[in-house]
């Protein structure tokens, strides 16, 4: 049931190293990423580190097995961490957090402009591309302050686990945009339609947008984005920063994901791409591996078994026992075999596995538990299962 | 066409949702080839961009187009469609406005790109109303070119806001084009011939999401349809003896037993080996009641809504064509379709 030759991820050579200022866990979702993500806290604090862990996920229960009764936009620190470290949570608000970019940056009459805009409302509370820029820029928010020496950070249930790597950038150039330039023209040039001031071909352009926004969404629009523009320098300025803070060396990114065909196929689609953005890569986590004790009995022998007995009649606990390691020793195989297809096309990125629990986290113990299964590498799992 | 005594009489669009890694698409995908059988015409749409359908049907990827994947148990075809909102944003302008070429000038200036991905709610109503033309579609014959439409739909933690189209946008278009359309798709997913599915495992938080999604849902006055419970395993003790077990008060020595009488216990020490073999698999039967218990505490909270609760099993091998001709039986034998 070896997971043949990966090498062994090391998570607490990872939280230790004082250099790791940042891990960011991404993978599809329902992976455990948010688990993975408070356990490795608890796990930092506890050797000494002073850890921030920002997730993006509303689940209540997360909230509660670290003894919070909510989760907010203000790091919050968890009582019961043994050891030397601290351990605060947060959860992002991602209206919240684009408020506070707008108040920090403008004087009031200003940011009151902005903050009424009804296409500014929308934008800051959609869900599409404003949640992953907003996780991005309180990253940026959380490691410029320079309070916590160690950021954990889960990423967005996206549509595509990859959204969040590309959002921030694409939001960044549609608002410095040729597009949004053209819009803005108007507040420039006095209040006068833009439109009139331009080429024939962006006329047609803009008539269709009217046609199909209407011509109170454009308006609307361009006060955001010049009001907006008029504060601060540059969307794209902003994310670009971002991104570069996500290539540098103290960032280790952590791949979560499931014994599954789904969440391995994202897995190897995530390590691509942060290879190909050069994003520094620390290795994959897989989640709720099933293991069973009794490895010496394989599925065919333990099913043919069970099979025999079952004919004479005889024992009928052991051949259902029998049944159900067999049925377990299948599903361990078959879980094996979909590591093994990431394992070849990737030999080269460490490894670590989680084994499944009966029951979800419920408290600082069951993190506390994960953080250790995650330290121990793939031969924890084994004898854990 | 006559109606059939199923729980979904009637009902002509079915969105199916649910947290990741519960089998949605899966779920979706059995659900479009159940409704077919018997001659029917079904079309599978996703959303997402994740060319979920051609995986599970092991079929190369949709293009942003209708076309036939596959034929339904007793004759019936289903039809597939992965909706790219680029291209639906696309059609929309031309079918609206016959303006193609504007299209193709705002995509260049990144408009379509914007449209698409970050203006709120706009991406929503772009894939919701192309899934609402389809179900409204009608034939030459006056028809309904499809007896049903199953909608692969976002994860259960956005489905609300996702359907709820006409609130997304209120902020972006109080008036206008893209508020017409939004009510024409509001129209659509409000109407009693809309439900919304719920897939989900025997675990905590897929069921804490489920009862989430089903109150956010009714809050939106949207209307929920069955609960599908997906991956069950068939009950393989009797409840007594699974009791014994999670008290660790199981019986080692009757398997131990079992074990020598069934040969797996051979050789000079058999003793010994007899016994510790044993040890493990009873350890094993203690974890798999510590689950069964979990899992019957989960079916009772699903009961909890009132809503129709199917059953499906897990598959073996895995997902494959035969898994998914096995789960839409599956669907029909407990009066899905």
């Amino acid at each position: 049931m070896r997971v043949k030759a990966a090498p062994v991820l090391d998570s607490d050579a990872i939280v230790d190293d004082p250099r790791t200022r940042i891990i960011v866990c991404c993978g599809a979702g329902g992976v455990g990423k948010t688990t993975t993500a408070a356990a490795l806290g608890l796990r930092a604090a506890e050797r000494g580190r002073t850890v921030v862990v920002l997730t993006v996920d509303p689940a209540r229960r997360l909230a509660q097995s670290m003894g919070l009764t909510q989760l907010d936009n203000v790091p919050r620190r968890v009582e019961g961490v043994e050891g030397p470290g601290e351990l605060h949570a947060m959860m992002l608000d991602m209206k919240r957090t684009f408020d506070e970019i707008i108040e920090a940056h403008a004087d009031p009459e200003r940011a009151q402009q902005i903050l009424t805009n009804p296409f500014y409302q929308s934008l800051s509370s959609s869900f599409s591309g404003t949640q992953e820029y907003m996780a991005m820029e309180k990253l940026g928010q959380l490691r410029r302050s320079d309070e916590w020496d160690l950021i954990i950070v889960d990423t967005p249930p996206s549509r595509s686990a990859l959204d969040f790597l590309d959002a921030p950038e694409r939001l960044g150039r549609f608002l410095d945009g040729r597009f949004i330039r053209l819009l803005t023209a108007p507040a420039k040039a006095g209040g006068r339609s833009a439109f009139k001031l331009l080429n024939a071909g962006f006329g047609i352009v803009a008539g269709a947008m009217t046609k199909v926004l209407g011509a109170h969404v454009l308006k609307d629009i361009q006060t955001f984005v010049s009001a907006l523009d008029a504060v601060f320098g540059g969307f794209r300025q902003r994310a670009d920063q971002t991104y570069r803070l996500l290539q540098a060396p103290g960032t280790a990114f952590l791949v979560v994901a499931a014994p599954e065909r789904d969440a391995m196929r994202e897995a190897s689609y995530f390590v691509e791409r942060l290879a190909e953005e050069r994003m520094p890569l620390a290795g994959l986590v897989v989640n709720r591996v099933h293991r069973t004790t009794a490895t010496t009995l394989s599925a065919a022998r333990s099913a043919a078994a069970a099979e025999e007995l079952e004919a004479r009649g005889e024992h009928e606990l052991t051949a259902a026992v029998l049944r159900l390691h067999s049925g377990r020793m299948q599903l361990a195989a078959r879980e094996s075999r979909e590591q093994e297809h990431f394992i070849s096309a990737h030999p080269t990125v460490p490894v670590t596995q989680v084994p499944a629990m009966p029951e979800d986290v419920h408290d600082l113990d069951g993190l506390r538990q994960i953080g250790e299964l995650l330290a121990q590498g793939p031969r924890g799992a084994r004898v854990a299962g | 066409m006559s109606a059939r005594d199923t729980d979904w009489d009637g009902v002509r669009l079915h969105v199916v949702t649910g947290k990741g890694g519960t089998g949605k698409t899966t779920v979706a995908a059995a659900l479009a080839l159940a409704l077919a059988a018997e001659r029917r015409k079904v079309l599978l749409v996703e959303v997402e961009g994740r060319q979920g359908i051609a995986q599970v049907f092991d079929i190369p990827p949709l293009p942003y187009e209708e076309r036939k994947i596959a034929v339904a148990p007793e004759g019936g075809d289903v039809h597939a469609l992965a909706v790219d909102p680029e291209e639906a944003m696309l059609e929309y302008l031309e079918m609206f406005y016959g303006m193609r070429r504007a299209g193709k000038a705002l995509t260049k200036l990144g408009v379509v790109d914007f449209a698409t991905t970050i203006a709120p709610g706009l991406r929503d109503v772009l894939v919701t109303g192309k899934t609402s033309e389809a179900v409204r579609r009608r034939g030459k014959n006056g028809r309904r070119v499809y007896d049903a439409v199953v909608l692969d739909a976002p994860p259960t933690g956005r489905i609300t806001r996702f359907l709820n189209v006409t609130s997304e946008v209120a902020g972006l278009a109080r008036l206008g084009p893209i508020k017409n359309h939004a009510d024409m798709v509001r129209g659509v997913v409000a109407s009693p011939e809309t439900r919304v599915h719920f897939v989900t495992l025997l675990e905590e938080m897929p069921v804490q999401e489920t009862l989430d999604g089903i109150a956010e849902l009714k809050e939106a006055r949207l209307r929920p349809g069955g609960i599908f419970i997906n991956m069950t395993r068939p009950p393989m003790f009797p409840k007594t003896i699974l009791d014994a077990a999670g008290k660790g008060r199981f019986d080692v020595g009757e398997l131990t037993l079992g074990l020598k009488a069934a040969g797996l216990a051979d050789g000079n020490d058999a003793p010994a080996l007899a016994e510790s073999l044993a040890e493990a698999l009873a350890a094993e039967v203690a974890d798999h009641a510590r689950r069964t218990s979990l899992e019957r505490r989960e079916r009772r909270t699903l009961a909890g809504p009132g809503l129709p609760r199917y059953e499906l099993p897990l598959l073996a091998d895995g997902v494959d064509l035969t898994g998914l001709y096995e789960l839409a039986e599956a669907m029909r034998a407990q009066g899905v379709a």
